[in-house]
């Protein structure tokens, strides 16, 4: 279904109309073996805990989701009408995969998951969103985080 | 999402991000995407799926290990159908309406499907262990008096939420009822409904949908640009509006 052939035209024609910066080439950073990675997850579907602010149109701010935040306090406020949230609404695992992540480090796949992770709200432009990230690299790299699933809705 | 990644990339934290829209991902050249056929809104493909889950996620973080960048994998396996798979069909709302013996408003209508529709909804509160309804910080029935009060009087209808413009406030009101009728609609343990019959469900046969399109036909009367952009870009599915002619 997220394949564009799939869609009504409506839909497949605003989402193909959409701006895309170009970003041009950044290299990856390589060195660590998965095994090692202490992983955290970015996510853009607008989630954060039960009475934090919603997100609203054009923000560019983002919410910290604790690792052992229980499921029944995570809420999403994305403001697109255009996606499924039945699934979230049965099983968080399908936008914001922590338990996987958690069995994952069990299974000594990776090596840790971060105590914290964030989400955006993706329908606001994501160059608007660079100094919110600049201000989670703190948080991040002071963590230990040395990689990020970036995970859209 | 792609963008984040060159952002977090530069400053020595590797990425990968899961791409669901393919070209938007080919023009901003991520580090690493995995790209999944999976319908909007199931990065993970399945949700109660674990297994499949676990596959998607091991994939897309093997592509930490390669530097090649930018890269784009394909995860080329649709998503399992099965219970609450997003391609299942023949699915049929467990919630049947009673017929009212006279006239209803648009309240009372309202009123009484959320009645209804309320046991189904405590249970899959109960049997999911917690429930997406909520942003507004409003109850069911004050939302139900607040929407269907606005579809009939536009701007002179109160505020619930005074502290927000009347758009935030209708945004929030409607996504929660929206919430409210989605999990009470999936409530049984093991439905088969796919997001296009819920959506077909609650746009083509509720009083809940119905109210919505009232408001947002009251909505194109007033000077409030921000609540026009709301109830015209941001209320009605495209899928339910390619669907329904709506």
């Amino acid at each position: 279904m997220a394949r564009l052939s799939d869609m009504p035209p409506n839909l497949a024609e605003h989402l193909q109309g959409l701006a895309c910066p170009d970003m041009g080439v950044t290299p990856a950073v390589g060195g660590i073996p998965l095994s090692q990675q202490r992983v955290a997850i970015i996510s853009t579907a607008g989630l954060s805990r039960r009475g934090d602010d919603a997100f609203t149109a054009g923000a560019a701010d983002y919410r910290v989701i604790p690792a052992d935040l229980p499921t029944s306090d995570l809420t999403m406020s994305h403001i697109s009408v255009n996606y499924d949230r039945t699934g979230f609404q049965d099983d968080v695992n399908i936008a914001f995969p922590i338990d996987r992540l958690k069995e994952l480090v069990a299974v000594g796949q990776i090596g840790s998951v971060a105590d914290f992770h964030y989400s955006f709200m993706g329908a606001t432009d994501p160059i608007q969103m660079k100094p919110a990230v600049d201000s989670l690299l703190g948080p991040m790299l002071g963590e230990g985080v040395t990689a990020a699933i970036l995970i859209p809705v | 999402m792609s963008a984040l990644g060159h952002y977090l990339e530069a400053a020595g934290i590797a990425t990968v991000s899961i791409s669901l829209i393919r070209t938007h991902t080919e023009q901003m050249t991520p580090p690493r995407a995995l790209w999944v056929p999976f319908e909007l809104g199931r990065p993970l493909g399945a949700p109660n799926n674990a297994a499949f889950q676990t596959k998607v996620l091991s994939a897309a973080l093997a592509l930490l290990e390669r530097t090649d960048s930018p890269l784009i994998e394909d995860f080329l396996e649709d998503a399992p159908s099965g219970a609450g798979s997003a391609e299942d069909d023949n699915w049929v709302c467990p919630v049947s309406f009673p017929v009212p013996a006279g006239e209803e408003t648009m309240l009372s209508a309202l009123k009484r499907e959320i009645a209804g529709l309320q046991p189904w909804y405590a249970l899959g509160l109960e049997w999911r262990g917690r429930t997406t309804f909520g942003i507004s910080g409003l109850e069911m029935d004050a939302i139900g008096e607040f929407l269907a009060g606005f579809a009939e009087n536009g701007l002179d209808q109160p505020n619930p939420l005074p502290e927000l413009p009347i758009a935030e406030a209708f945004k929030r009101a409607n996504d929660d009822l929206q919430a409210f009728f989605q999990e009470a609609a999936t409530a049984q343990p093991g439905h088969g409904g796919t997001h296009a019959d819920v959506l077909d469900w609650f746009w083509g046969q509720t009083h809940g949908g119905k109210v919505l399109l009232a408001c947002r036909d009251a909505a194109r009367e007033t000077d409030d640009a921000r609540l026009r952009f709301m109830v015209n870009g941001l209320m009605v599915p495209r899928l339910a509006a390619a669907r329904l002619g709506i």
